[in-house]
């Protein structure tokens, strides 16, 4: 409130220039609050509260599908780590490891090394092209169902129903004051998220060691300390992402909804409010009276009370509609209810949208699948797919690697025949010892090499050595061409002594006197 | 009072108050975020200063009550360090020489050990590639030419006594009479002659012949193959120590240069000599034992090269 007195107050210096300007403006209330909310133009708000999703509890076909998602997910996530495959005594038997501590990464039957790296590239590949193709062909599908932002906040969603009730009872919850009772409530569900968050945290750590041991290691307090701060770091995470952030991460923090909307086209299958039908919406009451000024939809909000991001959908199309479908569950059962026909918010088209508007009958979802575009996509992805399978088909589990000495580059001998020295890494990617074979290729009769290990008396123009299993040996190969002889060059050949015959050579360098 | 409230009209934001020729202040507060990020590194640092070395003194910064130092830190790796290495030196220790090349495992760890410490200990001398420098008359060790021996043994023993070192009554010493006060230019020509004819190179003379089996032979042997109990080195290979050119070699014969390296027993453990053993008898030549006997034998009796090879060829084959 103004104070007459303020107002009044004795001129002071500087106020005529104030007065000069700020005669034109219109007149400021005093007050402070007021002030703040005078007519002039305030800056564009960029920052909006998030307003708490509270979904009511749905059942029907969409909502079981998503069930039946989330336990094959997590049941993917949770026992993998646990699968033995047997590999024979020289490689782990956990069937999905990521050792990078031995740099090797298990798939069942594949075995992938650092240098194979590719590998890993193409199925990161696969994965990008694999959600243009879901995305092409169903849409928004991985947002609604698969991604694990989408199951987690899930979870935690049935939790939140566990512990505080359904939509209207945690609304009144949340707006009750602190007390005793929201307390230990608050309480309750928050431990639970704290479980399944460590569950997940913990279970994530398996992937990268022995699974039962380590799950022993980690409550025997003797695991590394980078297991604890992974399971401590990725606790906070599903906690603060599933427990709180939920739909902001699609809404606000993840790019895939983006990228998304850029490939979405009219031929695209998404959740559609069918706005021809259903408007002019209006009570069932007020519809039963004027039934034609009236559409089907009878405005009973329940498309928007189910929805796991607080979206309307009869708003269109839109960034938070993650296309989970449980309006679609929501509004089939109203319409059951009121005798209407099924489908008021259904999977469709643009396309179909317009057609269907301009009078055309409703087309069964799986017509939207057939297009160009997701048989391109396919086909990139599958040839991608092939590709690898290929090269892990025909890869060579045998390799040879050679690097000359450069200091000294040869050396001169008693009987004056010259040695050049060369480190060899021999690389033997079975999980098994194998005795491998190093011979010489494009040398004069004469040439000799031995190794570090035997003497020169045990020189010949080849070398029988045992690779250990799962290794790459590396061995200090000398080789002595016989005085006079002019080579610049030659190979080094490996060929594995056993059924399999594999084989590999690099050229390399001899230097000799004369160079 | 009144002004604390109004609002600039632009903005929307309202004046602190503060005006200096008509150029008022606006509130527009650090973020809080920010404001109390400020004051976190503010009470970080007050702790840190207490428990962390912080204020520079006169010698020496502050020392923190948790006593810590980068110095000590290594101190502890290095300690850290060594026992991690203590099992493989115990082992080392307690092996006998002759048996690390039967534990692979063994001698990898004590060629590994060794490269280490040529590049500390050695290098100087006999290179970073251990080819030593021929114009300095320090021996190139990845050859097979050997003056006291080839063997594990007969290198650690050279890496204990040293050659001509004082430092030990056992070093390995000799010393060749500087014959260019005893021959004539002519003589000095002609055993340099025969001394190249040895390995091939020209044509001898039977004066030289003659010098050489009156002067030479008994060191160097009568075909020129050199007595490793001696250290007279093999003049009938394409070897040598100073240079193969004829200037050198009758340089040599003449005032011959003697090379001195010093024993390590007093500078470094054993364990570390049996490694610096295993490197240079990894580089390529070492000989394993038994085969200096069996070549040094046939020598003694034997007059012609070729004989010697061939009875290296029976033994070589004996053997394998």
């Amino acid at each position: 409130m103004a104070d007459p007195d303020e107002l009044e107050r004795p001129p002071q210096n500087g106020d005529a220039t104030k007065r000069d300007w700020g005669a034109a403006l219109p007149q400021v209330e005093t007050d402070p609050i007021a002030a703040r909310r005078l007519p002039h133009q305030p800056p564009p708000k960029l920052y909006e509260k998030r307003k708490a999703v509270h979904n009511k509890r749905i059942d029907g076909p969409f909502r079981r599908f998503k069930w039946l998602v989330m336990v094959v997910t997590l049941a993917i996530y949770y026992v993998t780590p646990w699968i033995r495959w047997d590999r024979g005594p020289y490689a782990p038997d956990q069937a999905v490891l990521i050792d990078l501590a031995n740099r090797r990464f298990y798939m069942f039957d594949i075995e992938i090394w650092p240098h194979e790296f590719y590998f890993v590239a193409g199925m990161l590949i696969m994965a990008g092209i694999g959600l243009f193709l879901v995305t092409s062909a169903v849409g928004r599908a991985w947002c609604g169902y698969a991604c694990p932002q989408t199951v987690w906040t899930d979870l935690f969603q049935h939790v939140d129903r566990l512990i505080d009730g359904d939509r209207n009872a945690r609304i009144r919850l949340d707006k009750a004051p602190w007390g005793p009772a929201k307390a230990a409530r608050r309480g309750a569900k928050w431990s639970i998220y704290l479980l399944i968050s460590m569950l997940t945290g913990g279970a994530w750590i398996l992937y990268f060691a022995d699974a039962p041991t380590l799950f022993v290691d980690f409550f025997t307090l003797e695991a590394d300390p980078v297991a604890y701060m992974t399971v401590a770091i990725l606790t906070g995470t599903t906690f603060w992402l599933g427990g709180f952030m939920r739909e902001q991460v699609c809404i606000y923090m993840c790019p895939w909804p983006r990228i998304q909307g850029a490939m979405l086209d009219e031929k695209s299958l998404i959740v559609t409010y069918k706005d021809w039908r259903g408007e002019k919406r209006g009570s069932l009451k007020k519809s039963l009276k004027n039934p034609d000024e009236y559409g089907d939809c009878v405005d009973c909000l329940q498309c928007v009370a189910v929805c796991p991001t607080g979206i309307d959908i009869r708003e269109g199309q839109q960034i938070g509609c993650i296309t989970c479908a449980l309006c679609i569950d929501a509004c089939d059962r109203v319409m059951a209810e009121v005798g209407r026909p099924r489908g008021l918010i259904d999977y469709a088209t643009l396309e179909q949208c317009e057609a269907e508007a301009a009078g055309a009958p409703a087309q069964p979802a799986w017509k939207a699948l057939v297009r160009p575009r997701t048989f391109i996509y396919f086909g990139i992805w599958g040839a991608i797919g092939l590709a690898m399978l290929f090269a892990l088909g025909t890869r060579s589990h045998t390799d040879l690697t050679v690097s000359p000495d450069r200091n000294p580059p040869f050396m001169l001998m008693k009987d004056g025949s010259v040695r050049n020295s060369y480190t060899l890494r021999l690389r033997n990617m079975e999980a098994r010892p194998r005795e491998m074979e190093v011979s010489l290729a494009g040398l004069p009769e004469g040439s000799v090499m031995w190794t570090d290990r035997i003497g020169r008396e045990d020189a010949a123009p080849s070398q029988t050595l045992t690779v250990p299993a799962d290794e790459t040996r590396v061995v200090r190969a000398y080789v002595v061409v016989p005085a006079g002889s002019d080579i610049d060059s030659f190979r080094f050949v490996l060929t594995s002594l056993d059924e399999q015959g594999e084989s590999d050579s690099e050229e390399t360098t001899f230097s000799g006197p004369g160079d | 009072m009144s002004d604390k409230y109004r609002i600039d009209e632009p903005t929307g934001t309202e004046f602190v108050g503060h005006e200096w020729d008509g150029i008022e202040e606006l509130n527009t507060p650090l973020p809080r975020w920010w404001l109390w990020t400020f004051y976190a590194t503010i009470a970080w640092a007050a702790v840190y200063v207490v428990l962390y070395p912080a204020w520079p003194m006169v010698s020496q910064a502050t020392e923190g009550v948790l006593g810590w130092s980068s110095r000590s830190d290594l101190a502890e790796e290095m300690s850290a360090a060594d026992m991690a290495r203590a099992g493989t030196f115990e082992r080392i220790a307690a092996t006998d020489i002759t048996k690390l090349p039967a534990d692979a495992d063994l001698m990898g760890q004590a060629i590994s050990g060794g490269a280490a410490a040529f590049k500390q200990h050695c290098v100087q001398c006999h290179g970073a590639g251990a080819a030593g420098y021929e114009q300095y008359g320090y021996p190139n060790l990845n050859d097979d030419d050997w003056l006291w021996g080839g063997t594990l043994t007969d290198i650690e023993y050279t890496l204990i006594h040293g050659i001509r070192w004082e430092g030990s009554d056992e070093t390995r010493s000799n010393y060749m009479p500087a014959f260019g006060d005893i021959f004539s230019r002519a003589e000095l020509d002609a055993v340099t002659s025969h001394v190249l004819s040895l390995s091939g190179e020209g044509q001898s003379s039977a004066t030289g012949a003659q010098l050489y089996a009156d002067n030479c032979a008994a060191c160097h042997e009568a075909n020129g193959a050199g007595n490793r109990d001696l250290g007279a080195p093999a003049l009938n290979d394409a070897i040598w120590l100073y240079g193969s050119e004829r200037a050198q070699v009758s340089q040599q014969i003449a005032y011959p240069r003697h090379g001195a390296m010093p024993g390590w027993s007093d500078k470094l453990d054993p364990v570390t000599i049996k490694m610096l053993a295993a490197y240079v008898h990894s580089r390529g030549g070492g000989e394993f034992e038994g085969d200096a006997t069996e070549e040094v034998a046939p020598e003694i009796e034997t007059e012609s090269a070729d004989e010697v090879a061939a009875a290296e060829q029976v033994g070589d084959d004996g053997r394998s």
